[in-house]
């Protein structure tokens, strides 16, 4: 066998092997959004369909109470708890993790190995386990069923994390950019708006979308938190969908896809940050 | 007036104490070398000049103004660092004007200046390239760049060029030399190198465990040094420093070995005195191979015990007094190891430190 067919073989088992590979991770993501666009019939066959015969709007139009018989589900209601939930909750934990992160990274001071010790160790308590506490003083504090009380706890789960990995990228900024800005005629305030804060964005921007994305898909607290459309989050309302003794699959997956498409779009938007972009040729080389 | 005066500074980290109130005057236009081993002090005293970090006691003045309590910016210094610090996300045109931009110039005025500058330094053709897309040699121009365009009272310069291979350095501390005669301004530069602070100085400042040692010309210090300290850390390969003790007279080395006094010193000695005895290899050389051999002198048969070809000059290694001992050839032959050859010792050359407190028997009133 000469060594040009072998490389050939070769780089096609690869493409092959990552197919199947990839097959196997997409597949129930593939399913839930062919399921959304199908009768429920069809989700239900035995055996099962696998081509689609029958896609349509018919299950969004269900859920969204225009059409069909299903009682509608406060979808609009849910997607504005989310998106005003997890943006809120970004916001605070990114200007919380910017200043912290910064202030590990850059200033020496009393007590900040312990802190950032006890900041790590927070992460390793499963949020679940704080749920019932959490529960009991959210309860005498008026915050069972409010938004503000689920930006709290997810602000609280986030900002340990953002403050790791925006740290993280402030110590890769040699110190001497800032001080170089600021013998430039920057105030500090300047020489980070300036200089540091532009080569830390794609840590940032990647610590954003961690944090929205966990905040977004957050169901065991949110379940426990919320009571009505006042507060109630998407994947807290997938549970709508289940009766005593059935489960409306169709509906569910197509809210599913509703819960997908924003945090797709969102990492779309930002992925150029997130691949590490800023190449540093700013020190020695 | 870009003089520079520092008195009684100090700097405190905690309760250690690594600057202990030096004294130093920088003139107008000056080129000031601070210069030391790692950890004495001298990058600390420029970043206090910078106002990177605060003095802990006593003042520093650039012109007339007391800066102690000043921010960087308004200190009117520019600052070229060790890593460059370039922004990198900043093409060289941006890079130089940044600060310019920074005090609100006008367009026309940044573009004027920061083709001035690139002029100065050739840079005219890197404008639009980003810092990643330079060389070591092209991104130190581009920082020193950034330092004149501003037109500051003084630069000062912290180890710039240790960060680039031998010859490239050689290469820019010339071009520091030039643009130091093209653009006159006082100048504080910091490096471990003695021979870039024989080579730009105008005046050296010895540094050592947070004390100045001395301060003068290149050529005072490298003649006069005031101590073994400075004797073995200016000059290169360094002075040989030789324990000793004067005993009838006569300088008496390890192994018994004796020496008569240097003239210029006899006065200054006292019998029984322990002494180190300096001489630099230079003025240890073969008879008939030497740069002063007529003054006072003594030839002493020593053997060869390993020769360094460096070309011009060769360094032989010997001993002498029982301790391993460094002569020089110049216009060299070549030289067996093992080989005994007659050394002269150029005598009026030699130096001589009181053994305990280290400074030079000159000094000691």
């Amino acid at each position: 066998m000469s060594a040009v067919v072998k490389k050939r073989l070769l780089s096609w088992g690869t493409w092959l092997a990552t197919f199947l590979l990839m097959l196997v991770m997409c597949l129930p993501g593939l399913w839930v959004v062919l399921s959304a666009f199908r009768p429920n019939r069809e989700i239900l066959a035995k055996p099962a369909v696998w081509v689609p015969q029958d896609l349509s709007f018919a299950n969004f139009g269900m859920i969204f109470g225009t059409g069909g018989n299903q009682v509608a589900i406060p979808v609009l209601s849910y997607f504005s708890n989310s998106m005003i939930i997890a943006m809120t909750s970004t916001v605070i934990a990114l200007l919380v993790g910017m200043s912290g992160g910064y202030a590990f990274a850059r200033f020496r001071f009393t007590g900040k190995n312990g802190l950032f010790l006890g900041l790590m160790l927070s992460r390793a308590v499963p949020g679940i386990a704080l749920s019932l506490p959490v529960f009991m003083i959210w309860s005498k504090l008026g915050l069972i069923d409010a938004k503000a009380g689920l930006i709290l706890v997810y602000v609280a789960l986030n900002v340990p994390f953002t403050i790791w990995l925006i740290d993280g990228f402030f110590r890769q900024i040699p110190k001497e950019m800032s001080e170089a800005a600021q013998v430039d005629g920057c105030t500090r305030w300047q020489a980070f708006w300036k200089i540091e804060f532009p080569l830390a964005r794609s840590g940032i921007a990647s610590a954003g979308v961690f944090a929205f994305l966990t905040s977004w898909n957050e169901y065991a607290l949110a379940s426990q938190l919320t009571r009505s459309t006042d507060s109630k989050t998407l994947p807290v309302g997938l549970m709508d969908f289940t009766a005593q003794f059935t489960i409306d699959w169709a509906g569910m997956s197509a809210m599913a896809v509703i819960i997908i498409v924003p945090a797709l779009i969102l990492t779309f938007l930002v992925q150029k940050h997130l691949i590490a972009g800023l190449t540093f040729g700013g020190v020695k080389g | 007036m870009g003089s520079i005066t520092l008195e009684k500074v100090v700097k405190k980290y905690g309760s250690l104490e690594v600057v202990h109130g030096i004294d130093l005057d920088i003139a107008h236009n000056e080129f000031v070398v601070l210069v030391g081993p790692s950890g004495c002090g001298k990058s600390t005293t420029l970043r206090m000049i910078a106002g990177l970090e605060d003095i802990s006691g006593g003042a520093i003045r650039i012109g007339d103004v007391l800066v102690n309590d000043l921010p960087p910016r308004k200190r009117n210094i520019s600052m070229v660092f060790q890593n460059y610090a370039l922004y990198p996300h900043m093409s060289v045109r941006e890079n130089l004007g940044f600060g310019l931009r920074i005090a609100g110039h006008s367009d026309d005025e940044i573009a004027a200046r920061v083709a001035e500058a690139a002029q100065v330094l050739s840079l005219s053709e890197l404008m639009e390239r980003t810092p990643a897309e330079l060389s070591g040699g092209q991104r130190q121009r581009v920082a020193m760049g950034r330092a004149i365009v501003r037109h500051p009272e003084a630069f000062l310069f912290d180890e710039p060029l240790s960060n680039l291979d031998a010859k490239l350095r050689v290469q820019m501390r010339t071009e520091i030399k030039k643009l130091h005669q093209k653009v006159k301004t006082t100048v504080v530069y910091v490096t471990h190198d003695q021979v870039e602070a024989m080579t730009l100085a105008d005046r050296i400042v010895v540094m050592k465990d947070g004390f100045i040692e001395q301060v003068g010309t290149p050529m005072e210090v490298f003649n006069h040094p005031v101590n073994g300290f400075v004797a073995s850390f200016i000059g290169s390969p360094p002075m040989n420093l030789l324990p000793a003790q004067i005993v009838s007279g006569q300088v008496r080395l390890g192994d018994g070995l004796c020496l008569p006094v240097p003239d210029r010193l006899s006065a200054r000695v006292v019998e029984g005195q322990q002494v180190i005895f300096g001489l630099r290899p230079d003025d240890i050389t073969p008879v008939g191979y030497g740069l002063h051999q007529d003054g006072q002198t003594v030839d002493l048969d020593l053997t060869v015990d390993l020769a360094e070809l460096l070309g011009t000059e060769t360094l032989l290694y010997t001993r002498l007094g029982a301790q391993e001992t460094l002569g020089k050839m110049f216009n060299p032959r070549s030289v067996a190891e093992g080989e005994v050859l007659t050394f002269r010792l150029a005598l009026d050359k030699a130096h001589l430190f009181d053994a305990q407190s280290g400074r030079s028997v000159v000094e000691v009133v």
